[in-house]
């Protein structure tokens, strides 16, 4: 492995096999490596099949998430995903059949439909969602089978989540087997007509820090409701309306594209790609939505609302850029709509991208990030850390935008950081989350503390 | 959350609501950080290993490395040698760690992966070191998982070089903060002992920022003093859910003498812990510590009537909740609830045992509990205050109560993993977290005529 540190694109893996998942930009027509699972021994940062399916339905207001598992998994995922709910708050619970010795030797599905039984009882929620996870799979409890028998018994809604960790080390797995999830949920019964109405459903939209309810303000302006979020702040009885749409917006690509697809064969309902994340995508999604209504009325509205909202954060923003410009970024962040969007909004602000990378990107996404990027920009997939740091540090980067494990990684490195995942408590869509995104980049850049360390009596100290 | 729990009272016998406990691994996980130039190895799923990293941080606030087997569904078809054995080449070549300790989950338990044979077939390079623990998730809790990964420090590493003991001690810290296992290291050396302390995440785990990313920090127990724990003269296990089963191991591997203790937080515990030291290594008590001791009882005297008879629920690890239970009555609080999810009897045994001496009946005990019954306990009868972790801000909430975060794990509070509760000074910040707790309620609640300027 001497050669593990060098490649022709002129960027360095650390691991030889991992060299085709790194580019750089301008510099080679190589297509990135992808969607690949990692390899075994890295340190990688995706997570599991679990993990993703978790994320996309938890947010399911007045459901019960049952995690058919051993205890951990049940833990890492309590109410950690930011969503906010005007409703129920049931979903911030954590249910765990706590699975022990004996379940995995004689099975689990006897303490699963018990424990079904007590949340029922107990919560009569409209569903519960039941997640298999690696020994509950392993193992080959049939969750189906108990799922079926117990939402006869109760009169409910009992959704299998077929999740189990070890299918795939990608999240993208998990997004579909909640997207499966989801459908089940939302199938109209035999014989049952679900009528349209002017609605839309907003998909990929979880309502991290209110963004749901930021958008929804923006489209009420315009005109035109919500029926649901798939699935930030949603209910089991808002979901099962979901038929019931006009237009299926599609916001998180990498989870909600095949619900999209699914929507559109099963029900006709057209969708459409949309991105609230920067003032521009913001102005360029109402637009968007606006002109699929065809409606005069609508259009004016919108454009009223742009120029309104840009005057109004534009001398906002310009404090921010002044401030920011020619300071050089680096993101990393789960999915690569995502990616984009910041690569913009970052621009937006006169700063320099020189790293960019997803966990879950696809071979296109990719591809048109490539082309958003100037020549000497590194792309990665499913970095681990010892490349960001090296990339980090060989870009001499001032501002990181990622997710939790990043962060601290960043802050050893002396680096600026924003946290675009789960752990955001501010909404950053839509044109007030420009601002407060705006903020978060110039409060983290600019925070006087690093001076502490440029400063040269402390280099003296520690060199 | 409110809904969480009922109105009136309900049975909860099955499967666990909010629980207060997690998985094996992320104690293992947490344990071998605390070797020196150790790179945590989890077999497994990558999501298992993504989320106890995660987790981690987000108490530590530092940076958690570990790898995976990143198992696929072919891996868990044909067992998982073929991955652990290219993990291990891929660790060594990539990450060059001192050590690799890996730990098992859930998923190659139940496969049944026989991990000392993977490892006698594996490539490892000269001079590196390879252990393992068992970890399966669906038994214990992550105590279980870090007291497992101890063991396999001592069954791995410990040796004994001949008849002749060192004049030195062995510390089984148990699972507590950086902050805590420095302190420890600091009142061992002011009584002149030398100590050799494993694991030992201070160095690690509450690291300065250099600019510079160290993936090996300075701190941690070394190999070869981990090794050269089998010629101590004794080990003090503080602990007796995290640390008393590796000291048992080693008394019978080497001939170490075992001393169980209580992990010393609180007055009586660190009083505890020094006179062992004392009477082991028959040392003086010097004048920082006796005037350290001073302090804290000058201090319970200076703020008892802000505590004193308040009831309280202590929730968490076991021997956490053990020895805040005894400082409670220490300082002559009412301890109500007493909670952890980790099974064992005895915690139940050992803290009745405690409140039936100091003459508490009315009060609910539970091992292997979740936070749902804690929940239900203070529903039908409140208590003043609330001592644990982050996931007791629910119930804070809902039912008006103050909470003194405490244990593992803190994810909404920063600072507390360089600031020690255990020795003397552990006991001033308790004093001062949980008068301080009481005295915002007091005045928050204070009519403006109630509210005063002294307190």
């Amino acid at each position: 492995m001497e050669d593990s540190c060098s490649m022709p694109a002129g960027a360095v893996a650390c691991i030889v096999e991992r060299q085709d998942s790194i580019l750089t930009a301008g510099e080679s027509r190589a297509r990135i490596h992808c969607a690949d699972d990692s390899l075994a021994g890295s340190v990688s940062q995706r997570a599991c099949v679990f993990c993703g399916a978790r994320v996309v339905l938890n947010p399911v207001t007045d459901a019960v998430h049952l995690v058919h598992g051993p205890i951990g998994c049940a833990t890492y995922t309590m109410d950690i995903r930011g969503s906010l709910s005007s409703g129920s708050e049931l979903y911030r619970n954590s249910f765990s059949t706590d699975m022990q010795e004996k379940d995995v030797i004689f099975g689990g599905e006897k303490k699963l439909a018990l424990c079904i039984d007590e949340v029922a009882e107990k919560y009569h929620p409209p569903a519960v969602f039941v997640y298999a996870t690696c020994v509950s799979g392993m193992i080959g409890d049939d969750i189906i089978a108990v799922c079926k028998q117990a939402s006869i018994r109760h009169g409910i809604e009992v959704i299998p989540v077929e999740s189990s960790g070890f299918i795939s080390g990608n999240k993208v797995v998990g997004y579909r087997a909640a997207a499966e999830a989801l459908l089940r949920l939302i199938r109209p019964k035999e014989g049952e007509t679900i009528e349209k109405t002017k609605k839309i459903n907003f998909l990929g939209e979880y309502n991290l820090g209110g963004e749901k309810w930021l958008v929804e303000r923006y489209l009420r302006e315009m005109g035109i409701e919500i029926n649901v979020a798939f699935t930030g702040d949603s209910t089991v009885a808002a979901l099962k309306r979901a038929p019931s749409a006009y237009l299926n917006l599609v916001q998180c690509t990498g989870s909600m594209h095949w619900v999209a697809t699914s929507l559109e064969r099963s029900f006709g309902t057209p969708y459409m790609d949309v991105n609230f994340f920067g003032p521009e995508n913001t102005a360029e999604s109402l637009r968007k939505i606006a002109a699929f209504y065809a409606d005069e009325t609508i259009s004016q509205r919108a454009e009223l609302l742009i120029e309104r909202e840009m005057a109004r954060i534009r001398p906002e923003l310009e404090k921010y850029r002044s401030k920011l410009r020619g300071k050089r970024a680096a993101i990393y962040v789960g999915g690569a709509y995502k990616a984009i969007a910041i690569i913009r909004q970052l621009r937006g602000l006169g700063m320099e991208i020189v790293l960019s990378g997803t966990q879950t990107g696809k071979q296109d996404e990719y591809e048109s990030m490539g082309r958003m990027l100037s020549e000497g920009t590194i792309i990665i997939d499913d970095a681990n850390p010892a490349e960001l740091e090296k990339f980090l540090l060989e870009k001499k980067v001032d501002v990181m935008v990622g997710g939790v494990k990043e962060r601290v990684l960043a802050y050893k490195l002396g680096i600026g950081f924003v946290d675009h995942n789960h752990d955001r408590k501010d909404g950053l869509a839509g044109f007030d989350g420009a601002i407060r995104f705006a903020r978060e980049v110039y409060v983290t850049t600019c925070s006087p503390v690093w001076q502490q360390i440029r400063d040269p009596a402390f280099r003296e100290v520690h060199s | 959350m409110l809904e969480c729990v009922p109105e009136s009272p309900v049975s909860h016998t099955t499967g666990k609501i909010n629980p207060a406990k997690t998985c094996q691994p992320i104690g293992a996980m947490y344990a071998a950080l605390g070797i020196h130039g150790c790179l945590p190895h989890s077999h497994g799923s990558q999501g298992c290993c993504a989320y106890h990293r995660m987790h981690l941080t987000r108490h530590f606030r530092d940076p958690v490395l570990a790898s995976s087997s990143s198992f696929t569904e072919g891996a868990s078809v044909f067992g998982g040698a073929a991955n652990l054995k290219t993990s291990i080449k891929n660790v060594f070549t990539i990450y060059d760690p001192e050590v690799m300790a890996i730990h098992t989950t859930c998923l190659s338990e139940t496969i049944g992966d026989d991990i000392p044979n993977i490892i006698k077939q594996a490539e490892i390079p000269e001079g590196k070191v390879v252990i393992h623990a068992n970890t399966p998730s669906y038994a214990g809790s992550h105590i279980t998982g870090f007291s497992n990964m101890c063991k396999a420090m001592v069954s791995y590493l410990a040796q004994t070089d001949g008849v002749d003991k060192k004049e030195q001690a062995n510390i089984l810290p148990g699972f507590v903060n950086p902050g805590d296992m420095r302190e420890i290291r600091r009142i061992v050396s002011l009584l002149g002992i030398k100590l050799i302390m494993f694991p030992d995440t201070s160095g690690v785990l509450d690291s300065p920022l250099t600019s510079r990313y160290q993936m090996y920090p300075e701190g941690g127990a070394t190999v070869a003093e981990i090794r050269d724990s089998g010629n101590s003269v004794v080990t003090l296990a503080l602990g007796s859910f995290a640390s008393h089963s590796a000291a048992d191991i080693l008394q019978e591997k080497c001939g170490v003498t075992g001393i169980p203790l209580k992990l010393p937080i609180g007055l009586k515990a660190t009083d505890d812990f020094i006179m062992a030291l004392k009477d082991w290594f028959g040392c003086e008590i010097p004048g920082d510590l006796t005037l350290e001791r001073g302090q804290v009882i000058d201090t319970l005297i200076d703020t008892h009537f802000h505590y004193q008879g308040k009831t309280v629920a202590i929730f968490g690890d076991p021997d956490h909740v053990i020895a805040m239970t005894e400082f409670v009555l220490t300082m002559g609080m009412i301890p109500k609830y007493l909670l952890t999810g980790t099974p064992g009897k005895e915690f139940e045994a050992t803290i009745n045992t405690m409140l039936d001496e100091a003459g508490i009946q009315d009060r609910q005990v539970k091992a292997e509990g979740d936070l749902f019954d804690l929940h239900q306990w203070i529903r039908e009868e409140k208590v003043d205050l609330m001592i644990g972790t982050t996931y007791g801000k629910y119930i804070a909430r809902a039912e008006d109560i103050p909470l003194v975060r405490f244990g593992f794990p803190i994810l909404d509070r920063a600072v507390h993993p360089l600031m020690p509760v255990v020795g003397y000074r552990g006991c001033l910040r308790l004093i001062e977290q949980i008068s301080n707790a009481l005295l915002e309620r007091r005045d928050r609640d204070a009519l403006d005529e109630d509210f005063e300027l002294v307190l």
